[in-house]
C-alpha cells in the first residue's frame, strides 16, 4: 500500500465539522461536589447523522494544555480536573476545530455528536483550507436545522433569516432574494456549482430551486466571491448539496408537512446510497399543493401553488480524481392573486382605495389565470483530477427554462400564455486550486457560456423578451496569503466579456419616438407596417475586483475588512423592453443606449463568538455608477384608459447600512437572539431615495431548549418591522371620466409598520437505532396581525398572510 | 474580444441539440389588442358616429377621437358598438368576440354633468344581465358634455352601475356630444 493510499484511507473517515450538536448528557455520579481537581471527563465523538463512532479525533483541553485521541471506540478520557469551565477543542484531521465549554463541577461523561458536511469529492482530498468562498469577506451560513424547518417554503424566505436579507415578493409564493436592499440581477444564485438562469431579471421571478435538493446554504455578501462571477453587486447565494461518505451506506431522510393557511402541505424525500470505493447515488424528491391563501380577514384568491422536484446525483469519488454527474428538475405552477389583475390606472384607484381585494371568493385548490408555470431543468457534468501543482475541475453543465405566464384573456386565447419564454444555457468552466506555499494559495479559473432566448411568437402577444443569443467568458485568479495567525490578505481579479446578439420587433412609433431611426438606423433589418424588426448586437467588457484582509484579533474576535469592484452588463429587460407589462399594470420601456452598472462595495464586519454569546456586525457602504433603476416618467392614454409609462434610466446611487446578529445564552436553557438591519439608498443625480430598499426592522426571540427533554426546544419570535420613511414619491393624478375627477394613484406611500410573533416548538421522538423522529409545530403570525409589507407588490391589494399552523415530521434513517 | 466569440461558438458546436438557425423570428401580430372603436347612433333620419383609434395601441402615438356631428335634441338613436383589432389585416371584428362571451363582458355609458341624455340597454347575455354591445340613447334638451363607454371584462353580474361592477377595464372613452 502505497504513502497516498495511507492518506487516502486515513482520510475517508475525515469530514469537514461544520455544526457541533452536543446533544447529551451530564450524568450525575456523584450527589456531592468535589471541590478538588480530582475529576473526571470522559467524552465520546460520535457521527451524528448514523451515530458511528469516530476514532482519531483529537481532543484538546485548551487551558491546561493537553491533548488526545479518541481510541477505537471514540474514547478519551481526562482526569485530575478542577470544578471549573474548561474549553475543550475538537478536530478530526482535515476538519475545522471546533471548540465548546464545559463546566466540570463532579465526574463528567459527555456525548460530543459531530455534524459534518461531508467535503465533496473536489475539496475531501488535500484542499480542505480552500473551502471557503471568499478568505477576506464574511460568509453567512444556514445551518441545516434552519434549513430543515423550510422544508416546505421557498429560498427566498428561507434567505431571510440571515440579516440584511429580505425578499422582493409578488404575492406569498414568488419571493426574491434581496440582499442590503439590491436584487435580480445584482444576485447571483449558485445551485449545485451552478450559476441559475432562469430569467432571474424579472422582479416577479422567483429563483426555481427546491429548498429540499440542497443541504447547505450560505450567502456571501457583496462582489467578493469572484470564482463565482463579477456580477455580483449585491451578492451571491451558494446552495450545494451534501456531501457523500466513504462507506458503504444507505441513508436518507423523509418530510412530511401539513400547513393550515393555504390548507396544503408536501412531502419530501431522499435515499443515499455510498460505497467505501467511492460511488455515491443520491435521488431526491418533492411534492408541494396549496390552496389559496388567507389573509387574517379573507381569502386571498388565487393563489394557491403546486410544485414537483426531483433530482439525481451520482458519481465516483477517489483519491485524485472523481466525477459527478447530476440532474434536477424543478417544475411548478403558482398562482397569482386575482385581484392584482388590473388594467389601467383608474382600474388600480379601484383597488387601492378598495378596503379588501376586488375579487374574494370562495377558498379553492384550484389555480387559474394569472399564473406562471416554470419548468427548470438542470444537468451537469463534473470531473476533477489531482496534479502536482494543485487540482482541476473541469465542468460542464446545461439549463432549460420554460417560463409560462397565463394573463386573464379572451376567446380563443384563453387558455394560451401570455409570455412563453424558453431560456437554453450552455456553461463550460476550468478551475485550478493550487497550493502555491505553505502560506499561500491561487485559484485561477475561466468559464464560457452560451445563452439562447427563445419566445414563442403564438401566444398572440408581442415579447416582452426577445429572441436573443448571448456569449460570456469570463477569467478569473484570486490569492490569499496567510501572513501570520492574525493577518490574512486575498486579492483578486476578474474579467468578464459578454456580447448579446438579438432579435427585437419595435413599434414602428415607439422607435421613432426614441429617435433610434438615427442613432440606430444601421441595426434595421426590416420595416414592416407598423414594426420595425432590428438586430442590435452589443458588446460589454467588465472588470471586477477584490482586496480584502481577515484580522484574527484573538481567539473569539475577528474583523474581516474588504473592498470589492463589481460590473454588470445590463439584462435583456433593461435594454429591450418595450411596452405593456400586464402583471404590473404598466409600460415599460428599456433603453439600448445603457453601459454597464459599476459597483464600489467596502464592507467591514465585526464578529465575536465567546462561551456565552456570539455577536456579528456587518456594515457596508454600496457606491453604484450607471445604477439602472425603474421610475415612472409620464401617462399614457389608450383605449383601455391611462397607464403609467416607466423608463430604466441610469444614475448614480449609494446604499449604506449595518446588521447586526446577537445571540446570548442564559443558563443553561434559554438564548436570546436579536437581529435587526438598517439601510439608505439614495439616487445621488436627483438626490431622492430609491424605491423598495427595505425598511428597518428588528427580530428577537427567546428559546428554550432542553436537551433531556427529547431535545425539546420552544421558541417565540417577535418581529418588528419600521414603516419606511424614505421613497420617492412616484404618485400620479389622473383622470377618471367616470367620475370626471382626478384622482390621484398613491403607489409610493408606504404601509405602517408591524409586528408580528411566530412560535416555534419541536421535540424528537427517540425510536429504534438512534434514529429519531422529529416533531415541529410552528405558528407563524400568532396573533393574526393584519399587515402590509412594503416589499410586496401585491401590498395595494391585499393584507399579507393571516395566522398560520403548520406541523413538520421528520424522519431520517 | 470577437476571438473570444468565435472560440465559444467553437465550443457550443459540440452541444448539436441547438441547432443554429438564421432565420429572424416571425413578428406577433397582437390578437387581443382593440384599435378601434366605433359607435353608430341611429334615429332613422339622423346618424351620427364616434370614433377612437389608437393603431400603435400602448405605443406613444396618440388616439385619434372623432365625433361626426351634434345630436338633435328630444330624439331616440339605436346605439351599437364595433370594436376593430386594426393591427390584423383584415382587421378582426372583436365585438363577435365579447359578444360570443357575454356573460364576462359588459359596457357601461356614463352621461357626464351637463349633458340631457339617457341610455337603455337592448341587448343582454343568456342569464338575463345587460352586456351592452347595443342600446338606445334618448336625448333631451339642447345641452353639451361627456359620454363615457367603459368595458369590463370579467365584472360581477348582475350589478347596480360601474361602482359594484368590479372586473378590469378593457375600453374606457370618452366623447364630447352635443345635443341641439
Amino acid at each position: 500500500m502505497n504513502k497516498s493510499n495511507q492518506i487516502f484511507l486515513k482520510s475517508i473517515g475525515i469530514h469537514k465539522i461544520s455544526i457541533l450538536f452536543f446533544i447529551l448528557s451530564i450524568f450525575p455520579t456523584s450527589f456531592v461536589f468535589a471541590n478538588k481537581c480530582s475529576n473526571n471527563l470522559s467524552i465520546k465523538v460520535v457521527d451524528f447523522h448514523d451515530g458511528s463512532i469516530l476514532s482519531n479525533a483529537t481532543v484538546f483541553i485548551e487551558e491546561i494544555n493537553i491533548s488526545d485521541i479518541t481510541n477505537d471506540k471514540g474514547e478519551v478520557s481526562f482526569n485530575k480536573l478542577c470544578p471549573k469551565t474548561y474549553t475543550i477543542k475538537v478536530s478530526h484531521d482535515d476538519c475545522n476545530t471546533v471548540s465548546i465549554k464545559i463546566n466540570i463541577r463532579e465526574n463528567t461523561d459527555k456525548l460530543i455528536k459531530l455534524e459534518h458536511h461531508l467535503d465533496e469529492l473536489d475539496e475531501i482530498i488535500v484542499l480542505s483550507d480552500l473551502n471557503t468562498k471568499s478568505k477576506s469577506v464574511f460568509e453567512n451560513k444556514i445551518t441545516r436545522e434552519t434549513l430543515e424547518s423550510y422544508t416546505n417554503s421557498s429560498i427566498g424566505d428561507l434567505l431571510k433569516t440571515i440579516p440584511g436579507v429580505t425578499s422582493i415578493n409578488t404575492g406569498h409564493s414568488l419571493a426574491k432574494p434581496q440582499i442590503n436592499g439590491l436584487h435580480s440581477s445584482r444576485v447571483l444564485i449558485f445551485n449545485n456549482d451552478v450559476k441559475m438562469e432562469d430569467h432571474e431579471w424579472g422582479i416577479d421571478h422567483a429563483p426555481s430551486i427546491d429548498i429540499n435538493s440542497i443541504d447547505k446554504i450560505s450567502l456571501i455578501k457583496g462582489a467578493g466571491a469572484l470564482k463565482y462571477g463579477g456580477s455580483a453587486i449585491a451578492g451571491v447565494i451558494v446552495a450545494e448539496s451534501s456531501k457523500n461518505k466513504l462507506r458503504d451506506s444507505i441513508h436518507g431522510n423523509l418530510f412530511f408537512t401539513g400547513t393550515s393557511n393555504g390548507r396544503g402541505g408536501g412531502i419530501a424525500s431522499s435515499i443515499t446510497k455510498t460505497t467505501s470505493k467511492g460511488w455515491y447515488t443520491k435521488l431526491q424528491g418533492t411534492i408541494k399543493r396549496y390552496g389559496d391563501y388567507n389573509a387574517p380577514r379573507y381569502v386571498m384568491s388565487n393563489t394557491g401553488l403546486s410544485e414537483k422536484n426531483f433530482s439525481l446525483k451520482t458519481g465516483l469519488n477517489k483519491i485524485d480524481s472523481g466525477f459527478e454527474i447530476y440532474y434536477s428538475l424543478f417544475d411548478n405552477e403558482t398562482g397569482i392573486l386575482r385581484a392584482s389583475h388590473l388594467s389601467t390606472a383608474q382600474d388600480l384607484i379601484r383597488a387601492i382605495s378598495s378596503p379588501t381585494p376586488l375579487v374574494v371568493r370562495d377558498f379553492t385548490y384550484n389555480i387559474d389565470a394569472p399564473k406562471q408555470s416554470i419548468t427548470h431543468h438542470l444537468a451537469k457534468l463534473k470531473a476533477f483530477k489531482k496534479f502536482d501543482f494543485g487540482k482541476i475541475d473541469l465542468q460542464y453543465d446545461y439549463q432549460l427554462n420554460n417560463r409560462l405566464e397565463y394573463d386573464i384573456r379572451r376567446g380563443n386565447d384563453r387558455y394560451k400564455p401570455s409570455i412563453d419564454l424558453e431560456l437554453v444555457t450552455h456553461s463550460v468552466s476550468i478551475d485550478l486550486e493550487s497550493k502555491i506555499s505553505s502560506k499561500s494559495n491561487l485559484k485561477v479559473g475561466i468559464v464560457g457560456k452560451y445563452q439562447n432566448n427563445f419566445p414563442d411568437p403564438s401566444t398572440g402577444v408581442r415579447r416582452i423578451i426577445p429572441d436573443y443569443k448571448k456569449y460570456d467568458l469570463g477569467v478569473y485568479s484570486i490569492w490569499d496569503f496567510n501572513l501570520n495567525e492574525k493577518w490574512l490578505f486575498e486579492a483578486g481579479l476578474r474579467y468578464d466579456y459578454m456580447n448579446i446578439d438579438a432579435y427585437k420587433y419595435y413599434k414602428t412609433s415607439f422607435w421613432e419616438s426614441r429617435n433610434y431611426n438615427e442613432l440606430f438606423s444601421h441595426i434595421v433589418l426590416e420595416e414592416l407596417a407598423n414594426q420595425v424588426l432590428t438586430n442590435p448586437v452589443f458588446d460589454f467588457n467588465n472588470t471586477s475586483a477584490i482586496i480584502g484582509t481577515k484580522i484574527s484579533l484573538d481567539n473569539n474576535d475577528s474583523m474581516f475588512v474588504n473592498y470589492s469592484l463589481a460590473s454588470r452588463s445590463p439584462n435583456p429587460s433593461e435594454l429591450f423592453s418595450e411596452g405593456l407589462h400586464h402583471s404590473s399594470a404598466r409600460i415599460e420601456l428599456g433603453d439600448l443606449r445603457f453601459k454597464s452598472e459599476v459597483g464600489h462595495n467596502f464592507a467591514l464586519t465585526y464578529e465575536k463568538i465567546k462561551e456565552n454569546y456570539s455577536l456579528v456586525i456587518n456594515s457596508f457602504v454600496n457606491k453604484i455608477d450607471n445604477f439602472i433603476f425603474i421610475e415612472p416618467v409620464d401617462i399614457q392614454q389608450t383605449i383601455r384608459g391611462s397607464f403609467q409609462l416607466w423608463e430604466y434610466k441610469q444614475t448614480n446611487a449609494r446604499l449604506f447600512g449595518a446588521d447586526i446578529n446577537f445571540n446570548h445564552k442564559y443558563g443553561d436553557y434559554f438564548v436570546f437572539t436579536h437581529q435587526s438591519s438598517i439601510l439608505k439608498g439614495n439616487d445621488l443625480k436627483s438626490n431622492k431615495p430609491l424605491r423598495d430598499m427595505p425598511p428597518a426592522s428588528i427580530k428577537n426571540a427567546i428559546s428554550y431548549n432542553n436537551l433531556r427533554l427529547n431535545n425539546l426546544k420552544v421558541s417565540l419570535e417577535s418581529q418588528y418591522v419600521f414603516r419606511q420613511n424614505e421613497f420617492p414619491n412616484n404618485n400620479f393624478e389622473v383622470y377618471v371620466p367616470t367620475t370626471e375627477t382626478f384622482e390621484e394613484v398613491d403607489l409610493s406611500t408606504p404601509p405602517k409598520a408591524y409586528h408580528i410573533m411566530n412560535l416555534k416548538a419541536n421535540f424528537d421522538l427517540f425510536i429504534k437505532n438512534n434514529f429519531p423522529i422529529n416533531l415541529s409545530f410552528n405558528i407563524n403570525n400568532l396573533l393574526n396581525t393584519s399587515y402590509r409589507n412594503y416589499l410586496n407588490r401585491h401590498r395595494y391589494f391585499t393584507d399579507d398572510l393571516g395566522r398560520s399552523l403548520s406541523m413538520l415530521i421528520r424522519y431520517k434513517f | 474580444m470577437k476571438i473570444f466569440k468565435y472560440a465559444l461558438l467553437a465550443s457550443t458546436l459540440i452541444f448539436a441539440s441547438c441547432s443554429d438557425d438564421d432565420n429572424t423570428p416571425d413578428p406577433v401580430n397582437e390578437e387581443e389588442v382593440i384599435t378601434t372603436m366605433t359607435i353608430t347612433l341611429d334615429s332613422g333620419s339622423d346618424q351620427v358616429e364616434l370614433q377612437f383609434q389608437d393603431l400603435d395601441g400602448d405605443g406613444p402615438d396618440a388616439a385619434t377621437v372623432t365625433v361626426s356631428g351634434s345630436l338633435t335634441a328630444n330624439t331616440v338613436y339605436d346605439g351599437s358598438i364595433v370594436l376593430l383589432n386594426e393591427t390584423e389585416s383584415p382587421a378582426e371584428n372583436v365585438t363577435e368576440e365579447i359578444e360570443e362571451e357575454d356573460d364576462e363582458h359588459q359596457f357601461f355609458y356614463t352621461v357626464g354633468s351637463g349633458l340631457d341624455v339617457s341610455t337603455e340597454y337592448t341587448n343582454f347575455d343568456g342569464d338575463g344581465n345587460p352586456l351592452g354591445t347595443t342600446f338606445i340613447l334618448t336625448t333631451g334638451a339642447a345641452s353639451s358634455g361627456s359620454l363615457t363607454f367603459t368595458l369590463r371584462h370579467e365584472p360581477n353580474k348582475p350589478n347596480s352601475g360601474l361602482e359594484d361592477a368590479g372586473g378590469s377595464t378593457d375600453i374606457e372613452v370618452s366623447f364630447d356630444l352635443v345635443v341641439e
